[in-house]
């Protein structure tokens, strides 16, 4: 009976998930999409730091122009480094076949992410890459154990070794728990700062996943206001016709 | 001046007559309205319960408006299906607007229709002679779960894709038939471009079309006898000297301005999700369909969206894949025979016995459960009370049909010790010594359940209805 069972849930639910996700806390990215300052250095990062290998093929560079109150010429210094039209798609230049060969895996288009995944966990996962002498790239991450991801940001956070806890659970089985990192060695910044500067990136993240959530809220207020000024006078036409109701 | 304005307006009113004349003697309109609106009388003790069949007309307008405007912009194929979604979401104007208020309607569609088929459930609204209405507004509703099936692949997301690959692989359950049946379905041996472009099909027009028709024939149906009320007595039965019933009054203008301050209501609950949590927490916008469908990766863990999963979970509780479709199948066909099980003369639950009214509120409360159970992955301790509830699901509709009239008491402990030994089978047959403790223990949720609803009414007086009064309670 229980094989059964067995072959109905994985017929139902086809386990076969490459990167399980580990079972840490996510810490909360506490992200301000009012902060356009804090967009626009969010912007500078990630194009200078991610853009060479993650796209974010649904975003059109004059769209963060507009969004982040930047002019085409500050777009053109600062953020275009691979377009030539303001129009352009932030698209990359590597291919995916190389970046294969390369990493293993493609890197994965960022546009909507932090959709996907929230903001949390990119402000956990870029704050956990740790020293692994086992990886072919050195690092590895708590947050999506083996990533196939080199630490980019280590000229600002520096290396951190990883701690864990070995034990043995109720089956007899050897099992590892994360307890913690160490401090950071070798980075140009201060834990501090270097957080402040993956919240910046969490935010833009958040931004380019869905753009109009800039403006959503405010016109909603507006739509929520006009409807409940025709909910007041719907509800006296009601009442008033009703008078005659016995 | 004032003469001259008098002249103005008669003439004009005049000119008004002449026109609605010609057009009468050619199509009936003036006595479509009387007798739709202006003379179709209403009980008018309508309570809050009575906004859930507009609502239902209002979302399936916003369904089809929005959905007229997507098309614009979609592109139905597995190579452009989800950049053409964030393209309506990032560059088309409005775009997001419109896609919002369409995967948002889709979820509202369902609590309006959820809520609505509640109150007929409460107030007796499927018993003689409203049997066809029933039965319409139930094959809408299962138009509607295809509607919704097909419409969720489009975005081509990630859950798009395995939700729709683990729901067609159901038929595949089914002996001999079934897996020529899933590829006949798909046009595939898995989801495929074949697949979207077929559901995208089936979405815009074949299903679009079979909704309006039916809710035509549910309005008629509704139209012919009347709506029933909270009271369930029927108000044609006390007519006054006009020929009118005396508890009816005339659709327009009463509840034409009633339903608009229910339909401004709803409006403002609408625009709160479609500008403030489009998402809603991952229940209306599953997380996993912001990644592009990869037939390579499967999500950890695939859920249906939530209105879905009720049925979900009864289906992956029994553990017998065939007979887990056959269940959840069953599940919704025996609401359309519920007319007949049910058989008592008294609609409203306002007189029913408490006894049935508690059955009632159990039978929404597993409803309920059962939908946030089939969200969640199936331990052993959820699915083993997935099926415990799935069982109450349908102990139901028996306590109903035993409810119907006055049984005996050797009847009442017939059916008691009768389905408990059923029960008893079903257990010997599903047997695991593993889970032997916890099947033992959870027997109790249906047995307890039994004892409550068969065993009570013959040892005490909960099972006696009250009096119906003549007129509705205003």
């Amino acid at each position: 009976m229980k094989r059964i069972i067995a072959c109905l849930l994985l017929a139902l639910a086809p386990l076969g998930a490459m990167a399980a996700s580990a079972d840490v806390e996510l810490d909360r990215a506490r992200n301000n999409l009012a902060n356009t300052a804090s967009l626009q250095r969010g912007a500078k990062y990630f194009v200078n730091y991610c853009l060479g290998c993650h796209s974010l093929q649904y975003v059109r560079y004059n769209r963060l122009a507009e969004d982040l109150l930047l002019t085409e010429q500050q777009l053109a210094e600062n953020l275009m480094f691979t377009a030539d039209k303001p129009t352009e798609m932030m698209t990359i230049a590597m291919r995916p076949e190389d970046a294969e060969r390369w990493f293993g895996v493609t890197p994965p288009d960022l546009s909507l992410t932090a959709r996907a995944r929230g903001a949390d966990w990119i402000y956990t996962y870029l704050r956990s890459f740790y020293v692994d002498k086992s990886r072919p790239i050195g690092v590895n991450n708590t947050v999506l154990p083996n990533a196939s991801m080199p630490h980019v940001l280590a000229p600002l956070q520096g290396y951190q070794k990883a701690t864990f806890e070995e034990g043995v659970d109720a089956d007899g089985n050897p099992t590892r728990h994360f307890s913690g990192f160490t401090e950071p060695e070798g980075g140009a910044m201060s834990p501090e700062e270097y957080d402040e500067v993956v919240r910046d990136i969490v935010n833009f993240m958040v931004y380019v996943a869905e753009p109009v959530q800039l403006r959503r809220q405010e016109i909603g207020m507006g739509v929520l206001a006009f409807l409940m000024v025709l909910f007041v006078f719907a509800y006296f036409l009601k009442r008033e016709y009703w008078r005659d109701v016995h | 001046m004032e003469r001259q304005n008098q002249d103005y307006f008669d003439r004009a009113a005049a000119g008004w007559n002449r026109f609605i004349g010609w057009i009468d003697a050619r199509v009936p309109l003036s006595s479509f309205v009387r007798s739709q609106a202006t003379e179709y009388y209403a009980p008018k003790n309508f309570n809050f319960w009575y906004y859930f069949g507009v609502l239902s007309l209002v979302v399936l307008v916003i369904q089809i408006v929005t959905g007229i405007f997507l098309t614009m912009n979609y592109k139905p194929s597995a190579e452009d299906a989800f950049a053409s979604v964030e393209y309506i979401m990032r560059d088309v104007e409005w775009g997001w607007l419109i896609r919002y208020m369409h995967s948002t309607g889709a979820s509202a569609f369902f609590v309006v229709v959820y809520l609505h088929m509640f109150r007929g459930l409460m107030y007796g609204s499927y018993k003689a002679p409203r049997e066809l209405l029933w039965i319409f507004g139930m094959l809408v509703y299962v138009a509607l779960m295809a509607e919704a099936f097909m419409g969720y692949l489009l975005p081509w997301g990630q859950m798009s894709y395995w939700g729709a690959q683990v729901i067609i692989s159901l038929f595949g359950a089914i002996p001999k038939i079934g897996e020529p049946l899933a590829l006949w379905i798909r046009g595939d041996f898995a989801i495929s471009d074949i697949t979207l472009n077929r559901f995208f099909a089936l979405h815009v027009i074949a299903m679009p079309l079979i909704l309006i028709l039916l809710v035509v024939f549910h309005l008629v149906a509704l139209r012919h006898n009347g709506s029933n009320n909270p009271d369930g007595i029927e108000i044609k039965k006390n007519l006054g000297p006009d020929g009118h019933p005396v508890d009816g009054i005339p659709f327009h203008p009463y509840y034409t301005v009633k339903d608009l301050v229910g339909v401004i209501l709803f409006a403002i609950v609408f625009a709160v999700v479609v500008f403030f949590v489009p998402e809603m927490g991952g229940y209306f916008l599953e997380h996993a369909n912001f990644e592009p469908a990869n037939p390579l990766v499967t999500p950890e863990h695939i859920a249906p969206v939530w209105y879905f999963t009720p049925f979900y979970a009864i289906l992956r509780a029994v553990p017998d894949k065939f007979l887990g479709v056959l269940a959840m199948g069953a599940a919704i066909l025996v609401l359309f025979v519920l007319p007949w099980l049910d058989r008592h003369p008294v609609k409203s639950m306002r007189y029913r016995s408490s006894l049935y009214k508690l059955a009632l509120i159990v039978f929404a409360a597993t409803f309920i459960v059962l939908g946030y159970l089939g969200l969640k992955p199936p331990t052993r301790f959820f699915s083993e009370l997935s099926l415990r509830l799935s069982e109450l699901y349908f102990l139901f509709f028996l306590v109903s049909w035993a409810y119907s009239k006055t049984r005996s008491r050797g009847f009442h402990f017939g059916l008691f010790a009768g389905v408990l030994v059923l029960l008893a089978i079903l257990d010997a047959v599903r047997w695991d010594p593993i889970n032997g403790s916890l099947m033992l223990q959870m027997y109790l949720i249906p047995a307890v359940y039994l004892a409550i609803f068969l065993l009570l009414p013959v040892f005490t007086r909960l099972n006696e209805s009250k009096p119906v009064p003549e007129r509705v309670t205003f």
